[in-house]
């Protein structure tokens, strides 16, 4: 039996959780919500977050063009997605929800832009 | 000259949504004064997602959550002035602001919103000894760099003080490929979420010190080193826990202080606790017509809450412009007492209309786990509100019926220990 202590990260009420895994059982107590039993179940199966950068912008108004994964992605994926921004280079302008890099890192899962960028 | 209706000050989150507001309220002309070269505050610099989960019912980043706002401007008939930096607030409420692109300008305001925010305390509010190296920068500071402008402002990194932005960048500064070496807490506990503890630093396995602080920066071109050591109750070092640390950047996350210029400027009766003014449900100041909201009011850990209070702060400048008549004010105080550090607003004004409910904000001086909060008017306890935990970082609310309060003379907030 593993028991831990954990705080809910979904969302910024930062409920304190107690696991309790015993074989395949998971117990959580804690949370407030369904989504806090989702995360802590999350964490001791494939742990997720949502990766949030910036990337250089050919020919904009401002350098840079922030970004994010569309959804989450597995913890482990991390550094994969950003090695791999560091190479996009999206051409102004660019909107809000652009697709900067498709299948990020092979994750399946876009990244985003999440901010505007014009012409210069 | 200008004149509008509702001048506000600041197009940050406070200032967009209570200009957006004011507008659905009724409210015929008005303008908003940004500084910065765009609107959103400091909204587009903390591209880290947590934003809009209360007020969207979606998890955004910073930018995005701005650009909700800024999208809606569209087709209002609200005026922004970028590049404009106000400069001076008359209890008439006029306000002299100058433009990068307009010069001087005298604006001529029925009623005005204060959403100016903050800024971060800097080194020099904190009074660390050693030379004036580079490599120096609050968070904050570091934040826009890498994020907005593509600078890396060092590679081994020491970061004081674990307020959120020292939280987020602990973990930006790891994505970019930087070394972050310690995160040194002077409090026993943090100012900044939980959940960025976890996700920030945990994640990365950056270690977190409580009672911790830097008593030394060492280099003289540039940051060497920093000596960071253990303080007892008082925040006074204790000779003999000293450590070395190398680094070539030390990160201030060390507090945010309202920018309350013009608020003084205009003799606006301010709240010691919270460096903001001091106000009512409404958010009205002591000077009437003039309101408050956000950061420069109080510093909150949410923008979700920011998005929350401009709304109240602009629907009430915009009855204000409606209304010929303003009823006398009716206040009593609101009195934080034993545990609760202070309360927003600071006071209710009980006069003329009122809706069924109050919500009122506190935050507490230490954790409490559990905590139980008792509110009294007259020194009869009308609500007790029990939580399995309280800290510090994170604001609360609770709400009182307006029924319970509305002949009392005086009404107190307070924890009571088990
Ligand atoms: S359990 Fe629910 S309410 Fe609590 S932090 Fe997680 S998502 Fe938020």
């Amino acid at each position: 039996m593993i028991e831990k202590d954990m705080v809910c990260i979904v969302c910024p009420v930062g409920c304190r959780l107690h696991v309790v895994k015993d074989g395949e059982q998971i117990t959580v107590s804690g949370n407030t919500c369904k989504r806090g039993e989702r995360y802590a179940v999350g964490e001791f199966t494939d742990p997720q977050r949502t990766v949030t950068s910036s990337v250089y912008v050919e020919g904009g108004h401002m350098p840079l063009a922030s970004v994010r994964t569309e959804k989450t992605i597995s913890k482990a994926k991390i550094p994969a997605v950003l090695e791999a921004l560091k190479t996009v280079r999206p051409v102004a302008p660019v909107k809000v929800g652009d697709v900067v890099l498709p299948n990020a890192a092979g994750t399946g899962v876009n990244v985003i832009a999440t901010r505007e960028i014009r012409r210069k | 000259m200008k004149q509008v209706d509702i001048a506000i000050i600041g197009g940050g989150p406070a200032g967009l949504a209570a200009a957006l507001e004011a507008k659905k309220t009724g409210a015929q002309s008005i303008l908003i004064i940004e500084r910065d070269r765009e609107l959103g505050g400091i909204l587009q610099q903390c591209i880290h997602n947590g934003f809009g989960l209360q007020w969207f019912g979606e998890e955004l980043s910073g930018p995005e959550y701005a650009h909700r706002f800024i999208e809606q401007l569209a087709d209002t008939g609200i005026e922004v002035m970028t590049d404009t930096m106000a400069l001076q607030l008359n209890p008439d409420k006029t306000i002299i602001a100058a433009g990068y692109h307009t010069g001087w300008e005298e604006i001529h305001a029925k009623a005005v919103i204060l959403a100016m925010g903050c800024r971060e305390r800097t080194r020099g509010a904190i009074n660390i000894p050693g030379a004036r190296p580079a490599g120096v920068y609050t968070a904050g500071c570091a934040q826009r760099l890498v994020n907005m402008e593509g600078y890396m402002p060092g590679r081994e990194i020491v970061i004081l003080g674990s307020g959120d932005i020292g939280l987020i960048m602990a973990r930006r500064m790891t994505w970019e490929g930087a070394k972050v070496k310690l995160v040194s807490e002077i409090m026993p506990y943090s100012s900044g979420l939980a959940r960025n503890i976890a996700q920030c630093l945990d994640d990365n396995d950056i270690p977190l010190k409580f009672s911790h602080t830097v008593t030394q920066i060492h280099g003289r071109e540039r940051v060497e080193g920093v000596t960071v050591a253990e303080v007892d109750a008082k925040l006074n070092p204790i000779p003999g826990t000293e450590e070395y640390i190398p680094c070539d950047t030390l990160l201030l996350s060390v507090g945010l202080i309202p920018e309350n210029e013009l608020t003084t400027m205009a003799g606006i009766q301010m709240d010691p606790v919270t460096s903001g003014a001091a106000v009512d449900q409404n958010r009205q100041t002591s000077v009437e017509g003039i309101f408050a909201c956000g950061n420069v009011l109080h510093v909150h850990d949410l923008v979700d809450n920011v998005s929350a209070e401009a709304v109240i702060a602009g629907h009430a400048a915009a009855e204000y412009v409606r209304k010929t008549e303003h009823p006398a004010p009716r206040k009593v105080a609101l009195k934080p007492e034993n545990g609760v550090r202070y309360t927003v607003p600071q006071a209710l004004n009980l006069a003329g209309e009122l809706p069924e409910e109050l919500d009122l904000y506190f935050r507490v001086r230490n954790a409490y786990k559990p905590a139980v909060l008792e509110i009294t008017a007259d020194g009869k306890v009308i609500r007790t509100v029990k939580k399995p935990i309280m800290t510090p970082g994170e604001m609360e609310k609770v709400k009182v019926k307006t029924a319970d309060i509305a002949q009392a003379g005086e009404i107190a907030l307070r924890i009571v220990e088990a």
